[in-house]
């Protein structure tokens, strides 16, 4: 155990000397949330019918989705993949500890550093922003409690899947193709894009047992009380079960491909 | 015996790609293979305390058997026990008793000083706290790595990163050591020092040490044993001076003279290279003795000096090479 929390601090370390990225990021994902809030300002001002969330908490929504973005599972671990395409994923395997488990701890820290690092400027910008575009705080304390349980869930969720890349890189050397389809997958189905209660109700009954629904929306509709304090135990144990059985998945595919594993070359 | 090889064999499947667009097309559908016999029942001991050089051309096999002994890679037939482990099968328990360097790749963090992936590793194989502040001690002094182990990895030179690599794979004591080209790529200086490591390393903590090589000079200084391996299989095994002898049992000599007549003509021995004022003369002790040669030589030579060796063992690996036709 000791081992996996020292890879973890290792790479937080790591991971936060990059601030001119960090700083990159914060402006990137203020535009892209600023557009998508200008987008949906429009269809929401030029709607009549009924609507399955009201505007603001499609922007709180939004804007929980930016701030959150470093958590999405859109990559594998660029270092990873690194090592599998040069070969020197071979030191890896000299290591006296489950692989899986060493990828999935630096999966941990890819995931959550940048995250800590980006999400606390951009919260504090989308609460100042103008009334018609600024994030709404949650509704009450209890809110915060379920998104807070959430938001561990989803980490748990996005660092199986991008393991699950990370793994792949060892079949296909490049890890591209996955890569592109998995980020333009995960994005859309998560709620990322268009918040899920704004999907068709059929695709929305569907995405809702995905384990997609659980990086962004589950833990958005806590944030902005649209989901209930007393529903957190049942949509808390349906990510964690998710993770496990990626958890699964990864361990299993790791495992198949160690079997025939060459690494080329002197 | 801490190494039992028994017939181990591993064929590569390589998909075979033609040149051109519609070859290219046709593999899209049709997936041809080739396949390349990477090692054909290859099966040595190696005893507790050795220290074995494992030469042979590119693509003999080479890397290839160490990976297997190693763990990383699974033979496709025969047998191997390391420790009494075999470790493909056990691959997690039984790393924790060996050390691999391998030349060409890098285990330490790029982007950190070196120290902190001595930490990192101090944690992953659970080294005791104690143990590890002596040994890390023991590998600074020996590395010589006081003046950079602080510095972060990509500043280092070729030379101090591989003997912080040699460091990071000893940190956890183990009692084999791997070594695939550790001498790759470095300049005199960082060659002597690996070298007097080594046989330090074996000499005084009884570390079973293989290591392959393309630079007979570590061979020369290094190994009490040579297993000669091309084409997947085992060419010879055994002593440097046994394999001298197989190849040919000629020795040189150098002879340097003031002034003489330049024709050359002795039996039992040729004349290899001329330089100015110089003979390098390749002759069979069996046929004629070096106080004979020495004779017959100043008859013609005014001597001013005489050098007799071992031809080097580039030559006689060379040799070898050719006359197996690998």
């Amino acid at each position: 155990m000791k081992a996996y929390l020292s890879i973890i601090k290792i790479r937080f370390n790591l991971l936060l000397q990059y601030r001119i990225a960090a700083f990159a990021g914060i402006v990137t994902q203020f535009f892209f949330g600023i557009i998508r809030v200008m987008v949906f300002y429009g269809f929401y001002s030029s709607t009549t019918g009924s609507v399955p969330i009201d505007y603001k908490v499609a922007i709180s929504y939004i804007w929980l989705g930016q701030a959150m973005l470093g958590m999405i599972p859109w990559n594998g671990d660029s270092e990873i993949q690194d090592l599998i395409r040069t070969g020197n994923v071979t030191y890896e395997l000299v290591r006296p500890m489950n692989l899986y488990n060493y990828w999935l701890a630096r999966a941990f820290a890819l995931r959550a550093a940048p995250t800590f690092l980006k999400s606390i400027p951009l919260f504090i910008i989308a609460l100042l922003l103008p009334k018609e575009y600024r994030m709404e705080l949650p509704p009450n304390i209890l809110s915060v409690i379920g998104w807070i349980v959430t938001t561990f869930g989803a980490l748990m969720i996005s660092c199986t899947i991008t393991n699950i890349i990370n793994i792949t890189t060892l079949y296909s050397i490049s890890g591209d193709g996955i890569q592109r389809l998995l980020s333009a997958i995960v994005t859309l189905f998560s709620g990322m894009i268009v918040p899920l209660p704004l999907f068709p109700d059929r695709l929305k009954q569907i995405l809702s047992y995905l384990p997609f629904s659980g990086l962004v929306d589950i833990p958005a509709r806590f944030f902005t009380g649209k989901i209930i304090f007393n529903q957190l135990p049942k949509y808390f144990s349906f990510q964690i079960i998710w993770a496990i059985l990626l958890y699964g998945l990864g361990q299993w595919i790791l495992n198949r491909k160690l079997k025939d594993l060459i690494v080329q070359g002197g | 015996m801490d190494i039992v090889a028994n017939e181990l064999s591993k064929v590569y499947k390589i998909p075979k790609r033609k040149a051109g667009i519609m070859n290219g097309l046709k593999s899209m559908v049709h997936r041809e293979y080739e396949e390349i016999v990477a090692l054909n029942k290859v099966s040595f001991e190696i005893g507790k305390g050795e220290l074995v050089g494992y030469i042979g051309p590119n693509g003999a096999g080479k890397s290839t058997s160490i990976k297997i002994l190693s763990g990383i890679l699974t033979p496709d037939s025969g047998e191997c026990k390391v420790l009494d482990k075999i470790p493909y099968k056990d691959r997690i328990n039984y790393v924790k008793n060996i050390g691999v360097v391998f030349g060409q790749r890098t285990q330490l963090w790029w982007d950190l000083p070196v120290i902190d992936s001595f930490e990192l590793l101090k944690d992953i194989y659970k080294i005791r706290f104690g143990d590890y502040v002596k040994m890390k001690k023991e590998l600074i002094k020996w590395l010589n790595l006081e003046s950079f182990i602080n510095t972060p990895v990509r500043q280092l030179s070729l030379g101090q990163k591989m003997r912080c690599e040699l460091a990071a794979s000893l940190l956890h004591s183990p009692s084999i050591l791997f070594l695939d080209e550790p001498t790759i790529g470095l300049d005199a200086i960082s060659k002597l020092a690996v070298r007097e490591f080594i046989k330090k390393l074996n000499k005084e903590r009884g570390v079973t040490v293989i290591l392959t090589t393309h630079d007979m000079d570590d061979i020369e200084t290094l190994c009490d044993r040579v297993i000669v391996i091309g084409k997947g299989e085992i060419l010879s095994d055994g002593s440097l001076k046994s394999l001298r002898n197989r190849v040919s049992n000629e020795r040189r000599l150098i002879l340097d003279f003031e002034q003489g007549k330049n024709t050359f003509s002795i039996e039992g021995a040729t004349l290899v290279r001329e330089e100015k004022n110089r003979l390098i003369i390749d002759f069979n002790p069996d046929i004629i003795t070096p106080a004979n040669l020495i004779t017959a030589l100043s008859t013609k030579y005014k001597i001013k000096d005489i050098l007799i060796e071992n031809p080097p063992i580039e030559e006689v690996i060379a040799q070898l090479y050719e006359e197996l036709k690998i």
